[in-house]
């Protein structure tokens, strides 16, 4: 075991994360941020992000965490790459709280700010897993290349399906758009660009109920949700975009609510003192890399005043 | 330790033919989750020296052998033995799955 007891541990590395540890380092707060095997969270399968203020010509997504990441560092951040297993949030009174990664050592902190954010929802039918990697995707950016002059169909109605099919246009021959409802949720400029491009075709009030395929993707069985009828569409890619599920499931005595996201009092706390939550893992509203950033300093904030109090 | 980078017209004699277990790590420029795993396929490299070959595959550059075995998601690693790939492992993750993968194709 490390014998040093950070002030503030932070687990999770999106930009609740990172603001989060930008804010405990400057406060001259010991800061680990737990960033896990795949830091940086969703920005990093994303490429141009246009809506996070300060950058008018948009900033690619792995970039944008990349330079968060610099930033904390400055400061003092520590970061550890490794995921985090477990963690005892019901420590004897005032003693530190543990929390434990995949390398099987246990670090200190005297409080804890989870920023766990959410990770890809599957579609959970038939022939998904097995064909995830061989068609199966849940990132057009990084997959989309190995779609030239294929179809394929995205399945989703908000903003990152809207994402998904526009960065296909660049490979694929057709684009299907695949929404279980009669209208799409994303923002209204995300709409346009995906209405007005002729390689995307829109299916509403259809659902995906099994992807074929033995060892690749070669087809979709399709369900109308307004006909009642099946159809099978050929394929050669399924790329998944309905949303996310918030990482909360490892935190043994931290309340959580109905959908899965951390119960959040007061912004920032949790139900134990001491451990602070900030970003997707109890935003159900927003979910904005923004807004995610913006917990994330305020987290940090009321861990700061919480251990000044004690 | 110089990269080692893998092509379609060497890797023939450098992977398939090889005496020792080889590690090929098929990435592309514009990948970011790819450069999240460079570094560890690095450290592997020099962890393993001697008894395993470690290197990349650049896609764009090499879709022949990136057809052949199948890849349609990047990072994908593949381990092959013997001329056959044994392991593959799609997506970035922890040096300990990339490890224990390793050591599993050494003891058999």
């Amino acid at each position: 075991m490390e014998n040093k007891t950070y002030d503030v541990i932070i687990i999770g590395s999106g930009p609740a994360g990172l603001t989060a540890a930008l804010y405990t380092t400057r406060a001259n707060l010991k800061t680990l941020v737990i960033a896990g095997v795949k830091w940086g969270g969703q920005l990093m399968l994303t490429t141009l992000v246009e809506n996070y203020p300060g950058f008018p010509e948009g900033i690619d997504g792995p970039v944008l965490m990349e330079n968060m990441k610099k930033q904390a560092e400055r400061f003092g951040t520590e970061i550890l790459y490794q995921d985090f297993t477990q963690g005892n949030f019901d420590p004897p009174a005032g003693g530190p709280f543990k929390v434990s990664t995949t390398d099987g050592k246990t670090y200190e902190g005297r409080s804890v700010i989870i920023a766990t954010g959410a990770d890809t929802k599957w579609l959970k039918v038939p022939g998904e897993d097995k064909l995830i990697g061989r068609g199966v995707s849940s990132c057009a950016p990084c997959d989309a290349p190995f779609f030239k002059r294929k179809n394929v169909v995205v399945v989703g109605g908000g903003d990152s399906a809207m994402e998904e099919a526009l960065v296909l246009i660049k490979f694929a021959s057709s684009i299907t758009l695949v929404h279980r409802r009669e209208e799409f949720r994303a923002s209204e400029i995300m709409q346009d660009r995906v209405k007005k491009n002729p390689k995307i075709k829109i299916l509403f009030n259809t659902e995906v109920k099994e992807v074929l395929g033995e060892n690749n993707v070669t087809g979709v069985r399709l369900f109308n949700n307004k006909t009642n009828k099946e159809s099978e569409m050929k394929v050669d890619g399924v790329f998944v975009a309905i949303g996310h599920i918030p990482n909360s499931q490892k935190f043994q005595g931290i309340d959580i609510d109905g959908g899965g996201f951390i119960k959040v009092q007061n912004h920032t706390k949790t139900n134990i003192e001491g451990v602070f939550v900030a970003g997707d893992v109890h935003d159900a509203e927003y979910k904005q890399a923004v807004t995610a950033a913006g917990f994330g300093s305020a987290a940090a904030l009321e861990a700061e005043r919480w251990l000044e109090n004690r | 330790m110089a990269d080692v980078n893998f092509k379609d017209s060497d890797f023939e004699a450098e992977v398939l033919k090889s005496e020792v277990p080889v590690v090929v790590d098929f990435w592309a420029q514009w990948c970011a989750p790819c450069r999240i795993v460079s570094p560890i396929i690095e450290e592997l490299a020099k962890d393993y020296e001697g008894k395993v070959k470690v290197g990349k595959l650049n896609v764009d550059e090499n879709p022949q052998v990136s057809q052949t075995y199948n890849v349609m998601s990047i990072p994908s690693i593949i381990i092959f033995k013997e001329g056959q790939p044994v392991k593959i492992l799609i997506g970035a993750q922890a040096k300990e799955n990339f490890k224990r993968a390793i050591d599993e194709v050494l003891s058999s």
